[in-house]
């Protein structure tokens, strides 16, 4: 195998004493689809926010690119490659939707203004958010909302995009045009996590999925494996 | 180009009125109300921009007078020296409370902001040098010409005070700067995730405020020629600070100019005319109207008209 874009080595996290992550690991090649599923509660935000940065892990390493990352704050880390989307859409409400596109442009990519307005402009038009520009990002609809997390991590110009739930309560054609869009930034060389519960999407996109329960991998292999696999069957059945 | 201009026509004719034959009372006021322009200008960097709400702006005025008085009387060190001293402690104490919020947001930044003033009052009673608690009387040096009065210079160095802290505040607004910490005030972790160094633009602010706020504290007490700790760390210039960045409203460099000329200039009005509790009692009901009625404040206001004429 070639080099892992992304290793995470026995990753631990504790909140007191609850243990969120129990020695995750996970290995991740350049420009592959993983997907990342678990029930409710099982670690799947908590271990991407310790790859992204939001959260420090306990123990264990988070290697990018070969270069171990975990002390690293957040905002170094996304400006190392590593985009993210947030599960709950956390627009910057003050501002339009252009505006929150600039915020990246400004502070990973430094571009001058026009020039990031322009490509700002481009990314809007291929997410279909472009006659939205200039509208206040606090009038925008649930499903737009997570269009403008898309876009906007698509903005910081990740080489790794964590997509967190992003479908979560869209409808049938609109998960379908998410998944294009994955789909397409795939294509153009960008490795992507993708947590969603929405398993007919996760399992068609994603090469090989990995399944979390109560902080630890029970099980990983290619969609087909997962979806027969007892172990998943039972975490998320509870049979 | 226009905002220089009109900075610089503002200079100047207030640098015609210190020389022209108005009554002297004019400038005792107007420097109070300069003085809440500038106070409110640096307030609004950290807490309209960042949304950060500091109820110490007493505690970095009040750390930038007793620094100019200690340099007065310890080296009769002129007052430009005095300022920059003063802004350099402020930012200093600035840097100080913007370590705070890695882990205090929101209401609990704010109460830690009101210990800071309590804290530095404490200081300054039991210190002796400074005077302690009954203060310190002061004589002022001889004043420069061309000035005729004491008071006169003091105003143009407050005017120009109030110029220097909005040319900062309007730059920091429109620079990638104002566009992070409008970031970071919507959402931290959404905006450390779009590459924005959430914790050095929060120390930015909280030096870059509590600096002008330093500055504008150190003629306090040459203006006075007094300092003394309970009206020198007294809760009523967090009241300029914040009302006047409320009432003309926070989104805006202009908001903070607007409301502590509306409000300054009413205080004194009223204070003369009525009387200093009165003018305690109507600037806290304005502050409850505004606060209820029109959070954007005068601005904001504006603005909705401005939309509502449109259609």
């Amino acid at each position: 195998m070639a080099q892992s874009i992304l290793e995470v080595r026995g990753v631990s996290k504790h909140f007191g004493g609850f243990t969120a992550l129990s020695d995750v690991s996970i290995d991740i090649a350049p420009g592959e689809r993983f997907g990342l599923i678990g029930p409710n509660g099982s670690g799947k935000t908590t271990l991407i926010n310790c790859i992204s940065g939001a959260l420090r892990n306990d123990g264990g390493s988070i290697r990018f690119e070969g270069a171990e990352i975990s002390a690293l704050p957040a905002y170094r880390r996304t400006r190392k490659g590593i985009a993210r989307s947030f599960q709950i859409p956390r627009p910057f409400h003050s501002m339009s939707v252009l505006d929150n596109l600039l915020v990246p442009y400004e502070y990973v990519a430094h571009l001058k203004e026009s020039e990031a307005e322009r490509q700002a402009m481009d990314i809007l038009r291929r997410i279909g958010l472009a006659e939205r520009a200039h509208a206040p990002s606090s009038e925008l609809s649930q499903v737009e909302l997570r269009k403008l997390e898309l876009a906007r991590a698509m903005a910081a110009r990740p080489r790794l995009l964590i997509s967190d739930e992003a479908m979560a309560g869209l409808s049938g054609s609109e998960v379908e045009e998410v998944l294009k869009i994955l789909f397409d930034l795939n294509a153009q060389g960008i490795t992507i996590i993708m947590i969603e519960h929405i398993m007919q999407a996760v399992m068609r996109f994603s090469q090989r999925v990995v399944c979390l329960d109560a902080g630890r991998i029970i099980c990983e292999g290619a969609p087909g494996a997962i979806v027969k696999n007892a172990d998943v069957q039972r975490a998320y059945l509870g049979a | 180009m226009k905002f220089w201009i009109a900075a610089a026509l503002f200079f100047v004719a207030a640098l015609a009125i210190a020389l022209s034959g108005v009554n002297e009372y004019f400038f005792f006021a107007a420097y109070v109300v300069l003085t809440a322009v500038t106070l409110a200008t640096a307030w609004n960097i950290l807490g309209g921009y960042a949304g950060y709400v500091n109820f110490g702006p007493p505690a970095f005025f009040g750390i930038g007078a007793y620094t100019a008085v200690v340099l007065f009387k310890w080296l009769e060190a002129p007052l430009a020296a005095q300022i920059a001293a003063g802004a350099a402690m402020g930012g200093l104490l600035g840097f100080g409370v913007g370590l705070l919020t890695l882990r205090l947001r929101g209401i609990f930044f704010a109460i830690a902001t009101v210990a800071v003033v309590f804290i530095m009052e404490t200081l300054m009673i039991n210190w002796r040098y400074v005077g302690g608690a009954t203060g310190l009387q002061l004589l002022r040096p001889p004043v420069i010409a061309p000035f005729e009065t004491y008071a006169r210079m003091l105003f143009v160095v407050a005017a120009f005070m109030a110029i220097a802290s909005v040319a900062i505040a309007r730059y920091v607004q429109g620079s990638w700067i104002g566009r992070g910490l409008r970031a970071l005030r919507d959402s931290e972790e959404a905006a450390e995730a779009n590459g924005v160094p959430t914790l050095k633009l929060k120390l930015f602010a909280c030096v870059t405020s509590g600096a002008l706020m330093g500055a504008a504290g150190a003629p306090m007490p040459m203006y006075l020629s007094f300092i003394e700790p309970a009206s020198t760390f007294n809760l009523s210039y967090t009241i300029s600070a914040l009302g006047g960045s409320i009432i003309g409203g926070m989104s805006h460099w202009l908001g903070p100019i607007i409301g502590a000329l509306l409000l300054g200039s009413l205080q004194q009005i009223i204070t003369v005319t009525i009387s200093g509790e009165v003018n305690v009692l109507i600037v806290g009901v304005l502050l409850v109207l505004f606060v209820v009625l029109a959070p954007e404040g005068i601005l904001g206001l504006f603005k909705r008209w401005l939309k509502a004429s449109s259609r």
